[in-house]
């Protein structure tokens, strides 16, 4: 097997110099019932040359791709610059491992510090960790350090999360003890915080929520007391939108994805989470952190460990270990290409764009805005007749809409949530919006 | 270290993205004001070549598998098929947003169902999920799945999960995030689980074990039947932690060994580099009982078509936000099929064999705690090589001789401990060289103990602080002083 080194040769003598003549005697301790009821996969050895074939075909077998991306819902179709590309697939940054050895890994130090110190800038917050999972994970790791500082065994969370966020934290929320109350929605799209419960560990926002619209996050703080206020964020939003650290914020998480990573189908993603410095001790996951060597230079290495699994086993902020380092690195060569003027572009076409099409969209006899308040780059319409037919007349026509009944968990019926990205031309957003109203 | 905030800035915001085709009002227009941002991020405006340079010479500062053997014990940081990274960035698969109509993505729904068959086939267990990120979130998940288990029973007093003192710190912190209490067992004299403490500790309290297989000793627990048998019998279940399955790649199944949850570490096993940290995957394989508690959504196949199903009443819910680390998928897929039955074995061959080479050359010169066979890994002892000497030392002084350093200090069980994963993809000439330099530094040990102190000396930085860190951490870069240092 050509990923093995050994000649037959080797084999032996290496057999040989610990006493052993064939390989099997390396298997001895395995129990002999298990030795027997051992059964292959039945798979023959191909070569490199038909694997490539055979995962390609695959590939083309999924005919999204051609098609034109009006989805969103926390994964969006941004462009990703050619250097993001080139640098992660430096075999020195992805063939590493997580820094334990700083002295042979300060690339990755270097570039986890300068990520934390984005997310930082990007939120508002004063320290932020080196990655989790995806959002989602990043939201359930926010709601446990919640209840970890304030102990009430109660979060409220605004029903406008993403429905998939939203079921990660209720798995976590389940196994962790914690009732969750569900903040309503008024007419506008923005969370009511009127009926909000006294006794709570943590309010959860999301900005913008899954009907694309902003959360008005002035004064929030002020009305849920000493809860912590966790809010997830849309990265590229926070190019133009106030950072949630502004008004209070005590967790900004979210997923990093539209910072240079591709769709993937879901996955590898990136889990951002940032926090105050007075919960440090509480974050969970990796930091990487300045100091110097024993020449006074400076260097980097991990910090605040004493927080972690591997130290504090059983006692640890969270288990995680392995997390999105390759992605978080991504994130930083994207932001470090695109720079702040690049970002506010970014964004600027992001909400020019969609705003655009939601006007255009909104003129078609029948369709409507359903939400009023404020939005960045998705929108929710109200479509006439039956939406399942809509879905597929749009796809016939060559586009990727979102699933009807992807708001079905909100109680919205016959509604189409559109996301636009930089990547839409003006092109692609006149046939859509004809497309729309042709299928009348 | 210079950071990408040291570089002299220019005007940015050009070049990138077209200009806006669409006629439209300004921001404020657009959104109110008091929503926008008022400030500026503070992120460099640079050019392309600055900031190639800079993550190129960033990326020199670093060392990989590529640059040589990286013994890091129980990460299995072996070679990976290059021709993976290509097929998981071909574009029909790195892509598709996950979103979209399942009608129209049947390519990653097949492969994704096919190796959830596949790595089911390798554990011997009739489910998987392929959710979990990491081998710690697959933990997780387990104990999640042990949770729901016992709760649908009304056997919720099973709050107690027993782990070897050997075990893993992800172990009993994934096993408390899931609400359990942790109560670890000592290992007996040969490394493996003491029978009599784990009877001592099995009562209708207990919800289950989680074991590491072979353990982190690299130990393959002889007695795993006996102790399956005697948790099943008390009622509980048996979660093996896969992240040492390079060891009995096509020779043994943790089903037929009792477990109940097994985890794959696809990053660690199956072939995706380690990304300086992640991303991995942690997929799950569960017995029978388990199934229904799986998360959702979960991949079908009705003849040649695949399709999400979300109708699991009794699932635990999802743990990741779509379907798992897809693209890590691939190239455990493409792996799969490329080994074989064949590869597959031949893996686990070389693995252990290249370990117990290692092994049986360095005991002679390093104390070896548990003298016996060992699998893919195996622990030293850096205690009483020579006076003063830390197992921390000889690392450091490791990296002097071009290696990465092994696993320190881990298992606790052992003190000083130094652990060795060479993996198959390292020949014989490698594995000497790496066995000399462990047998100079004891030399120097003795000798140079100064070389070993103050290593190392041949890396692009001295031994770093690390208590400073930890004491007065710098986590984000200090604006602030630079801001200063320029007025001065």
């Amino acid at each position: 097997m050509r990923y093995l080194p050994h000649s037959a040769a080797d084999r032996r003598a290496m057999l040989a110099s610990i006493g052993l003549s064939t390989v099997d005697g390396l298997f001895a301790d395995i129990p002999q019932a298990v030795a027997e009821s051992f059964r292959p996969l039945g798979l023959s050895p191909r070569s490199e040359q038909e694997i490539v074939a055979e995962v390609t075909r695959l590939s083309a077998r999924n005919t999204a791709i051609g098609k034109v991306c009006f989805v969103g819902g926390g994964i969006y179709d941004h462009y990703i610059p050619s250097l993001v590309h080139h640098v992660l697939s430096r075999s020195e940054f992805y063939t590493a491992y997580t820094p334990y050895q700083p002295e042979l890994s300060q690339g990755t130090l270097t570039a986890m510090f300068e990520f934390q110190t984005l997310v930082c800038e990007l939120t508002g917050m004063d320290v932020a960790n080196a990655s989790l999972y995806d959002g989602g994970t990043a939201l359930a790791e926010a709601a446990l350090m919640a209840e970890r500082v304030r102990s009430r065994g109660k979060i409220a969370v605004a029903r406008s999360l993403f429905s998939n966020v939203r079921r990660v934290l209720d798995t976590y929320c389940w196994a962790g003890g914690i009732e969750i109350v569900e903040l309503p929605y008024r007419p506008s799209g923005e969370c009511d915080l009127s009926d909000l419960p006294a006794d709570v560990s943590a309010v959860v926002l999301q900005s913008p929520n899954a009907f694309g619209v902003i959360e008005p996050l002035d004064g929030v703080k002020d009305r849920i007391g000493d809860a912590l206020l966790i809010v997830s964020v849309h990265p590229i939003s926070l190019g133009v939108l106030a950072p949630p650290g502004d008004f209070g914020a005590d967790v900004v998480v979210g997923e990093g994805q539209p910072l240079g990573l591709p769709m993937s189908f879901g996955g590898p993603l990136l889990g951002l989470f940032a926090t105050r410095g007075e919960y440090l001790r509480q974050m969970p996951g990796r930091v990487s952190g300045r100091t110097v060597d024993a020449d006074g230079n400076v260097g980097y290495t991990m910090a605040a460990q004493t927080r972690e699994q591997h130290i504090r086993r059983e006692r640890a902020t969270s288990n995680v270990c392995t997390n999105s380092a390759l992605c978080a690195l991504a994130a930083t060569v994207y932001l470090a290409t695109v720079g702040a003027d690049g970002l506010r572009r970014v964004a600027e076409l992001n909400a020019g764009k969609a705003h655009y099409l939601a006007d255009r969209i909104a003129a078609i006899d029948g369709f409507e805005r359903i939400f009023s308040g404020p939005f960045f780059n998705e929108f929710v319409v109200r479509v006439p007749g039956e939406a399942d037919d809509l879905h597929r007349r749009l796809l016939d026509a060559g586009y990727l809409v979102d699933s009807p009944g992807s708001l079905r968990p909100y109680g919205l019926e016959d509604a189409l949530r559109i996301a636009v990205t930089e990547k839409r031309t003006r092109e692609d957003l006149d046939r859509f919006a004809e497309a729309l109203g042709g299928s009348r | 270290m210079r950071t990408i905030f040291d570089h002299p800035q220019r005007d940015g915001g050009d070049g990138l993205f077209p200009e806006l085709d669409v006629p439209a009002a300004g921001l404020d227009r657009l959104i109110d004001r008091a929503l926008l941002r008022s400030d500026r991020p503070r992120i460099p405006n640079l050019s392309e070549p600055t900031v190639a340079r800079h993550y190129t010479a960033l990326s020199k500062l670093n060392y990989g598998v590529d640059d040589g053997l990286y013994p890091l014990g129980s990460c299995t940081m072996k070679h990976n098929p290059k021709v993976n990274e290509d097929l998981s960035r071909l574009p029909g698969l790195a892509n598709v947003h996950p979103l979209a109509d399942p009608g129209l993505v049947q390519g990653t729904l097949a492969f994704l169902y096919e190796l959830s068959e596949l790595l089911g086939r390798i554990a011997g267990l009739p489910a998987v999920c392929l959710q979990p990120a990491a081998g710690a979130h697959g933990e997780l998940t387990g104990m999640f799945l042990f949770r729901r288990y016992f709760e649908e029973r009304g056997e919720e007093d099973r709050r107690r999960i027993l782990l070897p003192d050997s075990a893993h710190g992800t172990n009993p912190a994934s096993a408390a995030v899931a609400g359990f209490d942790v109560t670890e067992i000592a290992s007996n004299d040969a490394g493996m689980v003491d029978l009599d403490a784990l009877d001592a500790e099995l009562d209708e309290t207990v919800a289950g074990i989680m074991l590491t297989v072979p353990n982190t000793l690299g130990i393959f627990e002889e007695g795993i039947l006996e102790v399956a048998a005697r948790v099943h019998a008390a009622g509980g279940l048996c979660y093996f932690d896969g992240a040492n399955l390079n060891a009995f790649l096509g020779r043994a199944r943790p089903g037929d060994m009792g477990a109940d949850v097994f985890h794959y570490n696809l990053h660690k096993t199956l072939s995706t580099p380690h990304g300086g940290g992640g991303p991995g995957a942690g997929p799950v394989a569960v017995s029978e009982p388990l199934i229904d508690f799986l998360p959702v959504p979960r991949i079908d196949r009705e003849g040649s078509t695949y399709s999400l199903d979300w109708n699991h009443p009794r699932s635990i819910g999802s743990v990741h936000s779509f379907y798992g680390n897809v693209l890590v998928g691939v190239r455990a897929y493409a792996y799969l099929l490329q080994l074989g039955d064949e590869g597959l074995r031949a893996v686990s061959e070389d693995a252990v064999l290249n370990a117990n080479y290692l092994q049986e050359r360095l005991k002679r010169t390093y104390p070896l705690p548990y003298d016996r066979l060992c699998k893919h890994e195996f622990v030293l002892s850096g205690k009483g090589l020579a006076d003063g000497i830390s197992t921390l030392d000889i690392a450091k002084r490791l990296i002097d001789y071009g290696f990465h350093p092994p696993t320190i200090y881990f298992p606790l069980i052992v003190r000083e401990a130094l652990m060795i994963e060479p993996t198959e993809t390292e020949g014989k000439e490698g594995l000497d060289r790496f066995a000399e330099a462990m047998e100079r530094i004891a030399f120097e040990a003795r000798e140079h103990p100064e070389l070993l102190h103050e290593a190392p000396h041949r890396a692009p930085v001295r031994r770093l602080d690390q208590t400073r860190a930890a004491r007065d951490p710098v986590l984000t870069y200090p604006f602030d002083e630079r801001a200063e240092g320029r007025g001065a």
